[in-house]
C-alpha cells in the first residue's frame, strides 16, 4: 500500500525524467550551464537556508514563551500564531508589496516567506513542548545543570523531529514557491521554470529545469534524515508526564508581549489591512453572494475531500516509517515529499500528459483533481501523522496482540485513537494548502469549475483588486475552523 | 469505537458533497462547445451569452494562462477536449499550431478583421488588440525628454531610469517587432543598452506601479493596464501618464489576442462559429463595451473615446507567425534577461 501511494507521488518525477532524456544532454548542458542559472541556485539555496533558519528561530522562540513561560494571554497567543497559516503566501506578499515596495529583493522576500510559514516549524514544536516529561529536565537540574545547559542538552534533542519535520515543510515550500516571489520580484528555480514556459513556450526545456529543483529536495530530504537519526522518542512509564512548571517572565514581559505582539501585526496584520483597504476603496469592489458562496463551498468540499484522501494515503506511509525502519521504507517515505517541492504547472502537467494517455475517463473530473491534490500535499499529512505515530509507544500494540487483539482490531482500537489528533492537524494542513492551490485547480478541474483562489487570481489578473479582495477573505475565513483545529491543545496541561 | 465516528463522518459527506458536484456538471444534452480561455476571464463572460443566444450553442471555459493552457493542449493532443483557444497574445497560438494542433479557418470568418491580424496560413485570427505604450511619471519625465523610438531607451540619457517585464509573452513580443524590423545587430545592442539602463519587474502592472510611485522614472507596458488602474482606484497611475510611440516604430507593436479552432474538435463547425462571432459586430462591441479596454479589431467597432483610437496607432507591420521565435529567446538569454 505505502508503494503504491509511493509511486503516484512519483508520476511527476517520472515525467521530469522523460523530458530530460528527450531534450538531450547538449541542449541540456546548454539550459543548465548559463550565468543566469547560477544565479537562480544561489538564489533559491539562499531563500531556503534563510527561510528556514529564520522560521526555526521563531517557531522555536515563541512555541518556548507560548508552552514554557507564564507570559499573558499565552492561549490567545497561540491561536494567533497558528492563524498566519489561514493567509495565503501570495495575499501575504500582495499585502506588503501595496504597503512598501522596499519588500522586494532578498531580505523582502525572506521576510515575508518566513511569516507566512513559520508556523509549520511552530505547530509541532509546541506540541513537542508540551508533550516533553519534565521528569528529564527536573533530572539536569538535579545534578545542577543551569537552565540554558538543560535546554540546550536535554530539551533540544527532543525536539528534533518536531524541529526537522517543520523545517523540511518550510524548505519544500520555498522551492515550489512561486505566487509571493513572483510579486516580490525574487527569482528563483521556480519562477524561472515558469519563466521558461511562459516565453520560448518551450515546455520539454521547462520540464527538464525541474530535474534541479528535483536535486535540491533530494539534498533536503538527506539532510533531514541525516539530522534526526534512528531513535525513538516515544515515552512509556507509570502514569502520565505532569505538566511543566512554567517560568515566570516578570519584567521580561515588557519584552515578550511587544515582540509577540509585533510578529503578528506583521504576519497578520499587514495582508489583513491591505484586503480591508481593497474592499473600501477598490471601485470593482462588489459582493456577488451567489459566485460567492458557489466558490467557497467548492472550495470546502475539495479541501475537505482532499484532506481526507490524502491523510489516508499517509497512514500506511508514515506507519512503514515509524515502524518499519528499513530501507524500502525509508524510500517509500521520502518519494511522497518530491512533487512538494516541484511547481504546481510541472505536477499539473505531469498529471493532464499521463491521464490523458492512460486514463482518460478520469480526466478532468474530481477524481483526478483530488489526486492531483494529495500527490502535491501528502508530506503535509505525512510529516504530522509519522510524528505523532512516533510519540505512540509500540509497546501498547505489543500489549493488545498479547491480550489475543488481531492485528485489525489492534490498529482500530489502539493505534487509531492514539493517531486521531495528529490525523486531523495533518488534515487541516492540507486543507489549508488546497484552499489556496491554483494551476491544478485551473488545469485539471472539471470544467466551469470555481474556487475561491481561482476567483480571486481571475479578478486580481484583471487588476480589479476590489473586486478579488472578498474571495482572499473568504479563503481566509474557511480556513479558519482548520487553523483553531491545529491549534487545539489535545493535553491541556492543567495549571499548577 | 465513538472516537473514530467524526472522521468516518467526515470522509463521507465530503465523498458525498464530490459525488453531488459532479452530478451537477452534467445539465441539458444542448450542443455545447468547450473553450480554453487564457484571455480574462470576464471579457469571455459578457461575450458567451450573447453567442449561445444567437445559435442556442452553450459556451463552457476553462481559464488558465497563454502559457499554461497552450502547453496543456500540447500535452493532450489529439484527445484534447477543447474546441477553441483563445490567449491574451499570439505566441502561444504559433506554439499551439506548431504542433499542428489547429484547423483552418473559414474565409469569412477571417475577412472580418485585417489581414495582417491573421498568420498567412489562416490557422487562427487575432479578435483583440493591444499597444505598446511608454508610462511615464509626470514628476520625473519632462514632455521634451520623450523618446521618438523604443530604441533610444537603450541610450545613456535612461541609465537607471526605465522598467520592464522581459519574462512576460507582452515584452518578447516586443523584442520580436525589434527583430523583425531592425535586424539581429541592432535588437542585441538595444538589449544590452536595456539590461544596463534598466530595472527588471515581473508583471506590467508591477511595473506601471513602480513609475507611478516614483520608483523608476518610466517602463515599457501595454496599453490597458494604465487605463484600467484609471477606471479602478486610480491607485497606481495617478502620477503618470501614457506616451504611444508612431510612425511604425518597433515601440507602436500592436500585439493581438488569438482564436482558433481545435483539429480535435468533435463539433467543428459550433466551434468556428463561436470564433467567427467573437471577430462579429456583435461580439466586437461586447469587447469594446467592456472593462477590458483592449481595441477591437473589427473596423465596424470603436473603443470609448477615454482611449486613444485605434485609427490613430501607426503600429509596424509584423508577421505574427514569427513572433517569440527561438532567435529571440536566444537573444533575451544572451542579455541575461531568461
Amino acid at each position: 500500500m505505502g508503494a503504491g501511494v509511493a509511486a503516484l507521488a512519483l508520476l511527476p518525477l517520472g515525467f521530469i525524467a522523460v523530458y530530460t532524456v528527450t531534450v538531450g544532454p547538449d541542449e541540456a548542458r546548454e539550459l543548465l550551464l548559463r550565468p543566469r542559472v547560477g544565479e537562480l541556485l544561489v538564489n533559491t539555496v539562499r531563500l531556503v537556508v534563510a527561510g528556514i533558519a529564520l522560521s526555526v528561530m521563531l517557531g522555536l522562540g515563541c512555541a518556548w514563551l507560548v508552552e514554557r513561560t507564564r507570559v499573558p494571554f499565552g492561549r490567545v497567543w497561540h491561536l494567533l500564531l497558528v492563524a498566519p497559516l489561514a493567509v495565503p503566501a501570495f495575499v501575504n506578499s500582495y499585502g506588503w508589496v501595496s504597503l512598501t515596495p522596499r519588500v522586494e529583493g532578498f531580505a523582502g522576500a525572506v521576510l515575508i516567506v518566513t511569516l507566512s510559514y513559520f508556523p509549520l516549524v511552530y505547530l509541532p514544536v509546541s506540541a513537542s513542548l508540551r508533550g516533553l516529561d519534565p521528569a528529564l529536565e527536573e533530572a539536569s537540574y538535579s545534578l545542577d545543570h543551569s537552565r540554558w545547559w538543560t535546554f540546550c542538552r536535554v530539551v533540544l534533542p527532543q525536539l528534533r523531529p518536531a524541529l526537522l519535520g517543520g523545517s523540511l515543510l518550510v524548505g519544500l515550500h520555498l522551492l515550489a514557491e512561486f505566487g509571493a516571489l513572483q510579486m516580490l520580484r525574487f527569482p528563483t528555480f521556480t519562477t524561472a521554470i515558469y519563466d521558461q514556459y511562459r516565453s520560448s513556450f518551450n515546455g520539454p526545456a521547462a520540464t527538464m529545469l525541474a530535474s534541479v529543483l528535483v536535486a535540491c529536495c533530494v539534498l533536503l530530504l538527506y539532510a533531514e534524515l541525516r539530522l534526526r537519526g534512528r531513535r525513538r522518542y516515544a515515552r512509556v512509564g507509570a502514569g502520565v508526564p505532569r505538566s511543566v512548571p512554567r517560568h515566570e517572565l516578570g519584567r521580561l514581559n515588557l519584552l515578550a508581549v511587544p515582540a509577540l505582539a509585533g510578529l503578528v501585526a506583521l504576519a497578520l496584520g499587514v495582508p489583513l489591512s491591505s484586503l480591508a483597504r481593497w474592499l473600501v476603496v477598490g471601485s470593482s469592489t462588489a459582493f456577488p453572494m451567489d459566485e460567492l458562496t458557489a466558490a467557497a463551498s467548492t472550495s470546502l468540499t475539495l479541501g475537505g475531500a482532499a484532506a481526507a484522501l490524502t491523510v489516508l494515503l499517509a497512514l500506511p506511509v508514515a506507519w512503514l516509517a515509524v515502524r518499519q525502519r528499513d530501507l524500502v521504507s525509508t524510500v517509500i517515505e521520502r518519494s511522497t515529499y518530491v512533487a512538494s517541492s516541484l511547481p504546481g504547472i510541472v505536477v499539473a502537467l505531469a498529471l493532464v500528459t499521463v491521464s490523458i494517455n492512460v486514463a482518460q475517463p478520469i480526466y478532468q473530473t474530481f477524481v483526478l483533481l483530488l489526486l492531483a491534490y494529495a500527490i502535491m500535499f501528502l508530506p503535509r499529512a505525512v510529516v504530522i501523522v509519522r510524528a505523532g505515530l512516533e510519540q505512540a509507544p509500540p509497546m501498547l500494540e505489543d500489549v493488545s496482540h498479547s491480550l489475543g487483539v488481531g492485528p485489525l482490531a489492534t490498529a482500530r482500537r489502539v493505534t487509531l485513537p492514539l493517531l486521531l489528533p495528529s490525523m486531523g492537524a495533518g488534515a487541516a494542513l492540507v486543507f489549508l494548502a488546497v484552499t489556496t492551490e491554483l494551476t491544478a485547480t485551473l488545469l485539471l478541474a472539471p470544467i466551469e469549475t470555481t474556487t475561491l483562489a481561482t476567483r480571486f487570481w481571475s479578478h486580481s489578473s484583471a487588476a480589479s483588486y476590489g473586486a478579488a479582495a472578498p474571495y482572499a477573505l473568504l479563503m481566509i475565513l474557511i480556513s479558519l475552523p482548520a487553523t483553531y483545529l491545529l491549534s487545539r491543545r489535545p493535553t491541556e496541561p492543567v495549571a499548577s | 469505537m465513538p472516537r473514530t465516528r467524526p472522521l468516518l463522518v467526515g470522509t463521507a459527506t465530503a465523498v458525498a458533497l464530490v459525488l453531488t458536484l459532479s452530478s451537477c456538471s452534467e445539465e441539458d444534452d444542448g450542443p455545447s462547445i468547450t473553450v480554453y480561455n487564457a484571455q480574462h476571464e470576464e471579457l469571455l463572460t459578457e461575450i458567451a451569452p450573447g453567442f449561445t443566444e444567437e445559435t442556442g450553442i452553450d459556451v463552457e471555459l476553462r481559464h488558465g494562462d497563454d502559457f499554461e493552457l497552450a502547453n496543456q493542449l500540447v500535452q493532450e493532443g489529439p484527445d484534447s477536449p477543447a474546441d477553441v483557444f483563445l490567449t491574451e497574445n499570439s505566441p502561444a497560438m504559433s506554439l499551439v499550431d506548431s504542433e499542428g494542433l489547429f484547423a483552418p479557418l473559414d474565409g469569412q470568418t477571417l475577412r472580418q478583421v485585417p489581414d495582417q491580424y491573421a498568420p498567412d496560413n489562416g490557422h487562427w485570427m487575432g479578435f483583440a488588440a493591444r499597444s505598446t505604450v511608454l508610462v511615464y511619471n509626470t514628476d520625473l519625465v519632462s514632455d521634451a525628454e520623450l523618446p521618438e523610438s523604443i530604441l533610444e531607451l537603450a541610450e545613456p540619457q535612461w541609465r537607471d531610469r526605465i522598467a520592464f517585464s522581459p519574462t512576460g509573452a507582452d515584452f518578447q513580443a516586443i523584442v520580436s517587432a525589434v527583430l523583425e524590423l531592425e535586424g539581429e545587430r541592432v535588437t542585441e545592442q538595444w538589449l544590452e543598452g536595456l539590461a544596463a539602463n534598466g530595472t527588471v519587474y515581473d508583471g506590467n502592472d508591477v511595473v506601471m506601479e513602480s513609475v507611478n510611485s516614483g520608483e523608476v522614472d518610466a517602463g515599457v507596458i501595454y496599453h490597458y493596464y494604465w487605463y484600467r488602474d484609471q477606471q479602478e482606484a486610480g491607485d497606481n497611475s495617478s502620477n503618470s501618464q501614457l506616451h504611444f510611440f508612431d510612425d511604425r516604430d518597433p515601440g507602436a507593436f500592436v500585439s493581438v489576442s488569438g482564436a482558433g479552432v481545435l483539429e480535435s474538435s468533435d463539433t467543428p463547425d459550433d466551434a468556428e462559429q463561436f470564433v467567427a462571432y467573437l471577430a462579429s459586430e456583435a461580439g466586437q462591441q461586447d469587447i469594446a463595451d467592456s472593462y477590458a479596454l483592449e481595441y477591437p479589431l473589427n473596423p465596424a467597432v470603436q473603443l470609448d473615446d477615454s482611449v486613444k483610437p485605434f485609427e490613430e496607432l501607426e503600429p509596424p507591420r509584423v508577421d505574427l507567425a514569427a513572433l517569440n521565435g527561438p532567435q529571440v529567446i536566444d537573444l533575451m538569454q544572451n542579455a541575461g534577461f531568461l
